[in-house]
């Protein structure tokens, strides 16, 4: 077996559990739960499981989000006749809908959309304490806000698709519904009503990103493991203290493209274009209703998708008879 | 077993045969797949009708095995060349009492055209189905609901075949009979009745849609959308015309995202009564754009304006003399029909077989034209 090309974690540490840094005295007590260490999660990352730090933000957050995922289930489950058999069925079918549009954004009845938007609040909820939470532990730790401030990108896309770009055009029915296949159909219907949103730059923008997150991690992680056996995981120390795993991983990328990254600027691009991703995506939604649409004409008007030369050649595609084997 | 020297060559040179023998039996496999894959073909072929400009994706592909397998229900159809009259025959009308509809025929011919109704309705039943045990002398009588229903649908046979001549004709010369729907049974297959709403304890959107259901295609989209299209003839049309249209959702015409969703429904339901996907009838970058459709794009529009005048003429105003299981499951409803009923997933009914060469009975309503 190729050892270096395994997909788990080659080496797994075990022994006396780590309870972590408490330099102010006070951080320990917001720490639950007694520390174990599970072989299987060493496989993928670090084996040992806990302790987990309660803040309130994150009782509070996860509070929200139990609600909000029970408001959804037991509406699937009443949308069956709470048939148990039949909600396990029609699991990925079954969704709690927004309003209809002629509600606008009042306050529906519970059952036209109104546990929607009480779900909805919940959900918010839910992200922003979530939010203010990474963006606490950061603060203890005295680490940076880059973390907070990715997760805000995300918060970002989840607040124009459910509340800023819904409010702006005047009705909660623009929201996207929660159930599994009814967000994708959500997201079909998005894309045809408002004339194909492949037209749409800022979603060019985004899919370029997203894809180019993919790309970026992809040539990172197989930089690093590369070059590990030089000491090249130890990524932060090769940043000022550049050693031959960084020669080496640099010296790859610049004889193959003349170009090549460094051990700091990685993580800069990786950053970035993850984060720019729901960025640019949330604002191309913002704009589809709001200020274009129909993209695919915003497009033609914009010299961005060019017309046919009008030569249809429909005698050139043969036959319905010949399709099927009747003639020829 | 084995010679001693060989037992401690192989004692003396201890080699790991495993890593190779999967290696030479992975590589192996796979060229062996691969000679097959050459050498006999791909096992699922496809073909691709084109439908649109070359480079744009735009054409319906089908497995070979359903390509080019012939409807089975073709080898069935039962049809008999008209006597074309000569002058001074007796008709329909004078020889046999309460010929409403078919009366111009010659006897000969509507004896004729009752027997392949027979072999198109009711193989097994025979005349009894719609005129009962009586005697001969008693067929006039209008005792049976299936006599009446029968009257109405030669009558809709005809004005599917005259008054919407350019859908059912559109390609080439098809038109309709009885076999194009009901093809040996007494109710067609894939008639439909209004099942929305399917969810309970809720109201409005949430009631229509994320149930799979047989009006849905088995997707989470709405399962009303054959009632308000083609049978509330509601606008089907979703897309802004201009690149800015103010508007707030539900307002003044400006579709909802939900609209979508019901337009995308029964678009669903079209591709699968056909057989066929999106890019048939649009360029799927500007499903709106009417410079961009196909020719079938006209051919199903008109369809869509005759399975509303089917529904609204003849079927629904014929709810009271059905009896009851004749009727909707949950709105006791008059059987409907749309798309699948006479196309039953193909691109043409019957895959393109001439039903009216023989029947010029049942082309156009009055006396017929032999030719």
């Amino acid at each position: 077996m190729i050892e270096y090309q395994n997909i788990f974690t080659q080496v797994q540490v075990q022994g006396k559990t780590e309870w972590g840094m408490d330099d102010s005295g006070e951080l320990s007590a917001e720490r639950a739960g007694k520390p174990f260490f599970s072989k299987l999660m060493g496989l993928f990352g670090n084996a040992q499981i806990g302790p987990i730090n309660i803040g309130s933000y994150g009782v509070i957050s996860c509070i929200c989000f139990m609600i909000w995922f029970n408001i959804v289930g037991f509406s699937m489950l009443a949308q069956v006749g709470w048939s148990v058999p039949e909600f396990i069925r029609q699991l990925f079918w079954l969704a709690l809908e927004p309003p209809g549009p002629e509600y606008g954004l009042s306050m529906p009845p519970l059952n036209d959309g109104g546990a929607f938007i009480i779900a909805g609040m919940f959900f918010l909820g839910g992200c922003v304490t979530w939010w203010l939470r990474t963006y606490q532990l950061a603060q203890q730790h005295k680490m940076g806000k880059h973390l907070a401030w990715a997760f805000a990108a995300l918060l970002w896309l989840v607040l124009v698709l459910g509340l800023i770009r819904p409010v702006l055009m005047g009705s909660w029915s623009e929201a996207v519904p929660y159930g599994i296949f009814a967000h994708l159909d959500w997201t079909t219907a998005f894309s045809i009503r408002y004339g194909n949103l492949y037209y749409n730059p800022f979603h060019c923008l985004s899919i370029v990103f997203l894809y180019g997150s993919v790309l970026l991690f992809a040539m990172h992680g197989g930089t690093i493991l590369a070059v590990t056996r030089y000491g090249g995981d130890r990524e932060l120390e090769q940043i000022f203290d550049r050693g031959t795993a960084t020669e080496r991983a640099a010296l790859f990328w610049r004889w193959t493209m003349g170009f090549n990254a460094t051990m700091e600027g990685i993580h800069r691009w990786a950053w970035w274009f993850a984060v720019l991703t729901p960025i640019t995506g949330g604002i191309g939604i913002l704009l589809t209703g709001t200020v274009v649409d129909n993209w695919f004409i915003w497009a033609q008007e914009h010299n961005f998708a060019p017309m046919y030369d009008g030569a249809y050649g429909y005698e050139d595609y043969g036959s319905y008879e010949a399709f099927i084997g009747k003639e020829n | 077993m084995f010679p001693k020297w060989f037992d401690k060559w192989n004692k003396d040179n201890p080699t790991n045969i495993f890593g190779p023998a999967i290696l030479v039996g992975v590589a192996g496999s796979a060229i062996f797949a691969a000679a097959l894959i050459v050498t006999w073909g791909n096992p699922a072929q496809t073909a691709s009708l084109q439908t649109g400009p070359r480079g744009t994706g735009m054409s319906v592909p089908e497995f070979n095995v359903a390509r080019v397998a012939p409807d089975p229900t073709i080898e069935d159809y039962y049809t008999e060349e008209p006597y074309v009259p000569e002058g001074g025959e007796p008709l329909a009308k004078d020889v046999y009492e309460n010929v409403q509809v078919l009366g111009d025929l010659t006897e000969d011919n509507f004896n004729r055209v009752m027997l392949a109704m027979t072999q198109w309705v009711s193989p097994d039943e025979g005349c009894t189905y719609c005129h009962g045990d009586a005697d001969v002398s008693e067929y006039g009588a209008d005792d049976l609901y299936t006599k009446v229903v029968s009257r109405r649908m030669i009558q809709m046979t005809q004005a599917i075949n005259d008054d919407w001549y350019g859908h059912v004709n559109a390609a080439d010369e098809v038109g309709v009979n009885c076999y194009t729907c009901h093809r040996g049974e007494h109710v067609p297959s894939d008639i439909w009745f209004r099942i929305s709403p399917v969810n309970e304890n809720v109201e409005g959107w949430s009631a229509n849609q994320n149930r799979a259901t047989s009006l849905s295609q088995s997707t989470s989209l709405p399962s009303d959308a054959l009632a308000k299209y083609l049978e509330e003839g509601e606008v089907i049309a979703v897309h802004s015309l201009d690149s800015r249209e103010a508007g707030v959702p539900g307002v003044d015409g400006y579709a909802s995202i939900q609209d979508t969703e019901r337009t995308y429904s029964l678009m669903n339901y079209f591709a699968n009564s056909l057989g066929v996907n999106c890019v048939f009838c649009h360029n799927s970058r500007a499903f709106y754009d009417g410079g961009q459709n196909t020719p079938q794009w006209s051919t199903a529009s008109l369809g869509i304006a005759m399975v509303l005048d089917l529904n609204e003429t003849y079927l629904i105003p014929l709810k009271d003399t059905y009896p009851a299981e004749r009727l909707g499951p949950i709105y006791a409803d008059a059987p409907k029909v749309a798309c699948r009923t006479c196309h039953k997933g193909y691109q043409r009914p019957l895959q393109g077989m001439n039903m009216t060469a023989d029947w010029p009975e049942l082309a156009a309503p009055g006396a017929p034209v032999y030719e």
